[in-house]
């Protein structure tokens, strides 16, 4: 599902790995906390920002059903994203992490490689249209076969780190913690953007945090891209 | 502004006293969300509040319990945070010094697990300056009674709300915690031990399990729950304590809008206190302070006070 949102000053900073924080409308404000969405890509010059989802609960149930040209409160952009691009770079996208990274991926014509992993080909959610850019080359692979290359974005990721420039990865904590330990083992400097239930997404409310050396960082603040060093994640 | 032309009255004054701190608006922000404040002061207009009470404050820095810590639930939500803090001489170096001039009285939340180390931060932030009141939390545990929270016994809730008035000329603010048998006893503990106002209340024990997962949901598996699914529960609790308690209270559970707030000084608050509300509206204690005023302007209220416990 993919939702646009005419948000010119939000459109305007973004840059990719950032998330925005959408509130619920008013007539259902029982449910009380915003929900953050990766920006999937924004246009400067019409001031639009889209977000990429699938329907998880009843907030993005809400958001995928609402009628063109309705308001919503949007706060944002929030987090630190992604550092620029360095030709070579790998990105590795799992399921709908690929929001992030698709926005990642549109920021630069560098040459670029893009993993696009799900179990099915219907989980690859991602229109072609936006992946198909100037130098990027893009590898899909799903868990049985139905598009791309069979088997995980893991295991293409680990025949084809070898050399890359650095890698950025978004996608289930699994994936993320096999992407950590393979590029950490090839030297390669990782970049990973992990996702936690949030509150108040600037900091305050300590509510999202991920575990890192000698305590843990905010997700909505330190991250929610951080140095795959600097965090630990569970295999 | 026609109806005001008609009846000419003076502006409804929201000042209040809250054990001996003045306020000049009734509507506090609840210590936890807003943490110490600095993220939100760049979002929000801080004008509408009366007082902030800051996140819990401890002797040394706590870590917090591992993730989730949240979920949200039907009206509501569960937090199990754990009071991570960076400790007292971080806070006192690092936010206070930013807090000092942020316009709204500034009140302290204090945490501990032992009274002397309650007593510890309240003697520390006595002589601090700048700080205009002590919020006791006693809903921490007490490691020394085998973890049970200070605010479920009347006793160790005297014990350490005694201990920490000794230390503190500060008007001091005791927080009591729904997860008793009955809260009056506890108030009226707080009360013999020299609290200046009773807060109540804080969050509503509870749990969520992740069916998938066939676990917990929260990594404490035990949260508190907040939000509007409380406030009839934090209301019902304020009333009670009104009835057994000469000092004010500060009234706090789910308050998310003009009309909640009005209940919870109807029955007999003279203040309240946000914290999941701010999370769906930043900009709740502007509208809840609109919606007071013109209340107040439509039923000829001048001051609080002449509302205060009025529907008791």
């Amino acid at each position: 599902m993919r939702v646009t949102l005419y948000a010119p000053d939000i459109a305007r900073e973004a840059y990719p790995g950032q998330f925005v924080h959408i509130f619920m409308p008013p007539e259902h404000r029982d449910h009380m906390l915003p929900r953050p969405f990766s920006i999937f890509g924004t246009n400067r010059h019409t001031g639009e920002l889209a977000v990429l989802f699938e329907i998880v609960g009843r907030g993005t149930a809400l958001l995928a059903g609402t009628d063109p040209g309705s308001s919503w409160r949007l706060l944002g952009p929030l987090g630190r994203g992604f550092p620029v691009l360095q030709p070579g770079s790998l990105l590795v996208a799992g399921g709908m992490g690929i929001a992030p990274l698709a926005f990642l991926a549109a920021s630069t014509t560098i040459p670029r490689t893009l993993i696009y992993g799900a179990r099915t080909a219907d989980q690859l959610v991602c229109p072609r249209e936006n992946l198909e850019l100037p130098g990027l080359t893009v590898y899909e692979v799903t868990d049985d076969g139905s598009r791309g290359e069979k088997g995980t974005a893991v295991d293409l990721f680990s025949r084809l780190v070898e050399g890359a420039g650095a890698v950025f990865a978004c996608g289930p904590r699994p994936m993320l913690a096999a992407v950590r330990s393979i590029s950490n083992r090839a030297g390669i400097e990782a970049w990973i953007s992990v996702e936690e239930r949030m509150a108040c997404g600037i900091g305050a409310c300590l509510g999202c945090v991920v575990p890192a050396d000698g305590g843990y960082k905010q997700v909505c603040r330190d991250g929610p891209v951080f140095r795959a060093g600097e965090v630990i994640i569970d295999e | 502004m026609n109806e005001t032309k008609e009846q000419p009255q003076n502006e409804p004054e929201l000042k209040i006293n809250l054990g001996g701190i003045i306020l000049n608006s009734p509507i506090l922000a609840a210590s936890g969300p807003l943490g110490y404040g600095h993220e939100y002061r760049e979002l929000i207009n801080f004008d509408a509040f009366g007082g902030i009470i800051v996140k819990g404050i401890s002797l040394e820095p706590w870590s917090g319990n591992p993730p989730p810590r949240l979920a949200e639930t039907a009206s509501g939500m569960l937090n199990a945070v754990g009071l991570q803090n960076p400790g007292l001489v971080q806070f006192m170096e690092k936010d206070l010094p930013l807090l000092r001039d942020a316009g709204p009285k500034l009140i302290v939340n204090i945490i501990g697990c032992t009274p002397d180390q309650y007593t510890g931060v309240a003697s520390r932030l006595d002589r601090a300056g700048g700080i205009d009141g002590l919020e006791i939390n006693i809903s921490c545990p007490n490691i020394k009674a085998g973890g049970m929270a200070f605010g479920t016994d009347p006793r160790s809730t005297y014990r350490v709300v005694s201990a920490v008035r000794r230390k503190t000329k500060l008007p001091l603010l005791v927080k009591l915690s729904p997860n008793v048998t009955d809260i009056s006893i506890i108030a009226r503990a707080a009360e013999e031990g020299g609290a200046d106002a009773i807060s109540l209340i804080n969050t509503l024990s509870g749990m969520l399990i992740d069916i998938d997962q066939k676990k917990p949901l929260l990594g404490n598996t035990f949260g508190g729950l907040s939000g509007p699914a409380i406030m009839p529960v934090a209301l019902r609790m304020v009333w009670q304590v009104a009835g057994e308690v000469k000092i004010p209270i500060l009234g706090m559970g789910g308050i998310n809008s003009a009309d909640d707030a009005l209940q919870f000084i109807m029955a007999g608050a003279r203040a309240v206190a946000l914290g999941t509300g701010l999370f769906y509206n930043p900009g709740l204690a502007e509208s809840i302070k609109t919606g007071l005023v013109k209340y107040m302007r439509k039923n000829n209220i001048n001051t609080l006070g002449q509302i205060e416990g009025i529907a008791r």
